[in-house]
Order: C-alpha cells, then sequence, then structure tokens
C-alpha cells in the first residue's frame, strides 16, 4: 500500500536546513504556542542576518539578544503578563536591530495570507492615517478602480523562505493538529514560506490525530510541509495548552535575568549553552531548587 | 451615591461608553475598561457581546479573573481581526500618550529608529481606529500622557484619518477618552480634546494642570455621574469582590 512520505527529523537536521540572511517566519503568538526548541537550536547555530517575521514573544528577544536579526517584522513584541520584551526593548533603544518594519496586528495577517495566495499585495484600511505608514516608506497605497474610489493601503506580501511552528500533535508526514484555545496564524505561516518546519510534542500516527480532537482541528495539512520534529516541552516556556500552559515561574525569571548582562550571561551558561535535552533538564533542575526554597 | 470611590466613577463612566453599541463585541484591554464593558452587560446593554480575552465569547457575565460557565462563540484572534473590518466592535485600549488631536501612542517614546523607551508595538491601534469604534483608558491622566503630539502614531484621531482621505474617515470614531480625572472626547473645535465630564472630587484646573496640550474646557463642563446602588454592589460583590479596581485607581 502506498503511503505519503516520513518527514520526520532532528531538531538539527531542521536547522542545518537553514542559510545565513533567509526570511523565517515563527508561529504561534507572543508567549503562546512558540517552537521555542527550533529557536533555541537557531541561538546554537552559526546563523546570521536573519529576517525574523513574528507576532513576537521570546523568539524574538532571544533571537535579536544573540546578535542573529538583520531585519524584524512585528505589529508587537510581549511577554503578556510582563509587558514588554526584555531583549528586545533593549536591542530597540541600543539600536542594534539594523532594520524594522512595524506593522497593525491585522496588516500583519494581510500580509501572510497575500503571500499565501501568491499575490503582491491585498487592500485594507489597516495603516492609514498612522505612523505605520510614515516610518515604512516601502509599504505604497493603492486606489480601488471602482467608483468609491478609495484609497486602501496595498499591504505587501510576506513571503517566507521557511516557517517554524509548534503544534500538539503531527505525523511522520506533517499534517497537524492544534488542541489549544486558538489556531493563531500557524496555517497562513506554513503557506506564506517556502517550506514549513512542524515541530510537535508527540509525533503519532494518521487515525491518532483525530482521536480525541475534532477534524477542524487539523490546521496543517503534510501539502504544506517540508519536515517534522518532536520537541516534548518543546514550546517551553510559552503556553502549549492543553499539554501545559506557560511556565510564568521561569518566564518571570528569564526576563529578569535578561535585564542585566551579568544575570543574562548567568542564564545564558546555565540554559541556553547546551542541546535541548540539556536545556529541558537545566528548566526541570531549576523548578526543583525552587520548590526545595518554598 | 455619595461613597463611590474614584475608580468606581472610573468604571460606570467606561460602562456609559458603551451603552448605545447594540449587538457588538466590547473588547476591553486591561483592568478597568472590562470592569467597565462588563457593567455595562448587566445594566445599560444586554446585548453586548464579551470575551474572556482569550478565544472565546461568554455566555454570562463572569467576575474579573474567573472563568465561564457558559460559552456562546469562538473569537480567536483570526476572527478578531476579521471583526474588526466587519465594524461590529467597540474596543478600549491604553495610551502611553495621547495628543491634542486624539492620536494615540503604545509602540514606542522617542525617535521610532532609536527610540528612548520600546513600547509594546502599534499592536492593531492602526486597524481599530480606522474600521471600529474606539475609546481610550488612561488610569493616571498626567502632562506626559496627554502631550502636544504623540511620538509615533499608533492609534489614528479625526484629523490624520482626514489627511489619508475617505478610506481612513468612514470608519473612524474615536468615541471617549476615560481617565482618572475626567471623560473627555475629540470633538472640540478642529478635532480636538474636549472635556465631557470631570469626576467629583476634581476641579477643572486640577485637570488643565494635569494636561501637557492645550485642552477645551466648556464653562458649564458637568459633573462626571457617580454610581447607582445597583451598580455599586454589582462592581463590589459581583464583578470585583477583589477590588482589582483599587490597583489602577487608588482610592483618594
Amino acid at each position: 500500500m502506498s503511503t505519503p512520505r516520513d518527514k520526520t527529523m532532528t531538531i538539527d537536521q531542521v536547522v542545518a536546513e537553514l542559510e545565513d540572511g533567509m526570511t523565517i517566519g515563527i508561529g504561534g503568538w507572543g508567549p503562546r504556542r512558540k517552537p521555542m526548541a527550533l529557536v533555541r537550536a537557531i541561538l546554537r547555530s552559526e546563523l546570521k542576518g536573519l529576517t525574523i517575521v513574528s507576532y513576537g514573544g521570546a523568539d524574538v528577544g532571544l533571537l535579536c539578544q544573540a546578535g542573529k536579526v538583520e531585519r524584524l517584522v512585528y505589529a508587537f513584541v510581549s511577554l503578556d503578563t510582563v509587558p514588554l520584551e526584555p531583549h528586545f526593548q533593549q536591542a530597540r533603544q541600543n539600536g542594534t536591530i539594523p532594520e524594522v518594519v512595524e506593522l497593525d496586528e491585522g496588516m500583519f495577517q494581510t500580509g501572510l495570507r497575500a503571500a499565501a495566495q501568491r499575490l503582491p499585495f491585498l487592500p485594507m484600511r489597516a495603516g492609514l492615517g498612522s505612523d505605520v505608514l510614515v516610518n515604512n516608506a516601502h509599504i505604497r497605497t493603492v486606489t480601488s478602480p471602482y467608483d468609491d474610489g478609495e484609497e486602501l493601503v496595498a499591504v505587501p506580501a510576506l513571503h517566507l523562505d521557511v516557517a517554524l511552528v509548534h503544534l500538539n500533535r503531527a505525523d511522520a508526514h506533517g499534517n497537524a493538529v492544534y488542541l489549544g484555545p486558538d489556531p493563531y496564524f500557524d496555517d497562513l505561516f506554513c503557506m506564506a514560506a517556502d517550506r514549513a518546519f512542524v515541530s510537535t510534542e508527540e509525533i503519532v500516527d494518521t487515525a491518532g490525530l483525530t482521536v480525541d480532537a475534532p477534524v477542524q482541528r487539523l490546521l496543517i495539512s503534510r501539502m504544506m510541509v517540508a519536515g517534522v520534529v518532536e520537541t516534548p516541552n518543546g514550546a517551553n516556556f510559552t503556553t502549549c495548552t492543553p499539554d501545559y500552559e506557560r511556565d510564568e515561574a521561569f518566564m518571570r525569571h528569564y526576563a529578569k535575568a535578561a535585564a542585566d548582562p551579568e544575570t543574562w550571561s548567568a542564564f545564558q551558561q546555565r540554559f541556553l549553552a547546551g542541546s535541548e535535552d540539556d536545556y529541558q533538564a537545566a528548566v526541570a533542575a531549576w523548578h526543583a531548587e525552587q520548590r526545595g526554597q518554598a | 451615591m455619595t461613597d463611590a470611590t474614584r475608580a468606581e466613577v472610573c468604571a460606570a463612566a467606561v460602562a456609559d461608553c458603551f451603552a448605545d453599541d447594540g449587538e457588538i463585541f466590547g473588547s476591553p484591554m486591561g483592568t478597568m475598561p472590562m470592569l467597565g464593558v462588563r457593567l455595562a452587560k448587566l445594566t445599560s446593554n444586554p446585548d453586548l457581546l464579551i470575551s474572556d480575552g482569550e478565544s472565546l465569547f461568554l455566555g454570562g457575565v463572569p467576575p474579573l479573573g474567573a472563568k465561564a460557565d457558559v460559552v456562546e462563540g469562538w473569537i480567536p484572534f483570526r476572527r478578531v481581526f476579521d471583526v474588526v473590518a466587519y465594524g461590529k466592535r467597540h474596543v478600549m485600549m491604553g495610551a502611553t500618550q495621547i495628543d491634542r488631536h486624539g492620536n494615540q501612542n503604545i509602540s514606542a517614546i522617542g525617535p521610532f529608529d532609536k527610540p528612548k523607551r520600546q513600547l509594546l508595538g502599534v499592536r492593531g491601534a492602526p486597524g481599530n481606529t480606522v474600521n471600529n469604534r474606539t475609546s481610550y483608558w488612561v488610569p493616571k491622566h498626567g502632562t506626559r500622557v496627554f502631550v502636544d503630539q504623540v511620538d509615533v502614531v499608533s492609534g489614528v484621531g479625526p484629523q490624520r484619518a482626514k489627511q489619508a482621505g475617505t478610506a481612513a474617515t468612514r470608519y473612524n470614531d474615536i468615541h471617549r477618552i476615560v481617565t482618572n480625572l475626567c471623560v473627555l472626547d475629540v470633538r472640540g473645535a478642529e478635532d480636538t480634546l474636549r472635556v465631557l465630564s470631570i469626576h467629583p472630587g476634581v476641579t477643572a484646573d486640577e485637570v488643565r494642570e494635569s494636561t501637557g496640550c492645550e485642552l477645551e474646557v466648556p464653562g458649564d463642563v458637568a459633573e462626571t455621574r457617580t454610581p447607582t446602588m445597583q451598580e455599586l454592589i454589582l462592581i463590589r460583590e459581583v464583578l470585583d469582590p477583589r477590588s482589582l479596581r483599587d490597583r489602577e485607581v487608588p482610592p483618594q
């Protein structure tokens, strides 16, 4: 019997597919369901000069801090309960991100949608009258060819070389299901990209995808996906509801450490210097310590 | 009611912003806006749709921070953007700066290229303000919030919308700005800030001194109404028994 091909990979194999200067879209939203295991692997790599496209959280902060980002496309960068992402804030205030494109949240989605539909742009109202159009001289307006003659924003396509997303379950072929409250824009990221890589809590057989989830939760189809990698707890410290919620204590530890170069260097050595397994072990040990002190 | 706190006056003033909205999505950002929207739903406007701020439309009106018993719809971020464009939404956002012309800034302080202080980013403010009714909540009315010109126009006021053309003015509707001192709109001369009412215990001079730009204060400016007994009971015993409102606007 013919079956679709097996696309399972390791974290390092995914990162080996990336190149300097690429445009990389990162799924999820702020501190929610981010492919953090893949982000951490990029931090460990030699990659540089990346364009990062993200509804940003710590993914953006970490990549900026590590000097990986040449150009950043975002609408916000936030950890929600810690409103301002400390590394991103420092990078902006020190002027260390060479180019930024700050968009309205809806424009960002429209840009992905245009890329997913292989269009040069899509029109919308968002952006009109705001400094988004002042600070991004490359964004033009377009006049409606119909009787209304309205002048709208021509949101340029956000075409991606690669998309990285994290879903609750996937099969080896790239079909993937989200089990949490919100799909975010992960399907659009995949369709806006030449190649998409899905990291997942657990690789299951195809039938397993719909055992405990209605078929409408099958957000990602294998036709959009180039590779699948199993990364248990791989969204940590962001949410991956219902598998786990945000690791609030560790996120606050991260934010506090990020505020000062010395504490940051200690954080980096303890949590980010080794492999993904090392990271997970170090976070577990940190939690055990906290419980010990409580 | 004379024993209402300033925070409770603010909650009722926020609720009044949503009283005439009819059957639309009331979309509050932050504690006081959420309290006010839920108060409106329990009093002046039962047709309002409210969400858990995550992805669910709530059937009931739970207290701040509590989970809903009944869910009446699904509103993930992608559908929020659809509803923004559809227009049946009234958002109340925060504002780090608001200027004389009702432009709002949540992006950055100082020059955009190298900000003195990077804030959240423009988020949905540009899209909100040219698509659906938008109000603002300012917990600390001060001269650094109300400025002559915001550093980064995130939310678009009526004058900037007019300069951008019909597509921007068509649905631009900056409804109210509620602060800890007063209620304003942007229907002063040439689309500028105008005080609609001043909270009990606050003077017009105090409002002027706390505002870093020109401000229209009508001579016969009204006093903001105090909450009714029913509203006070709803605020204190139903919606906010933990008094989260006092953290935003401390008792005098």
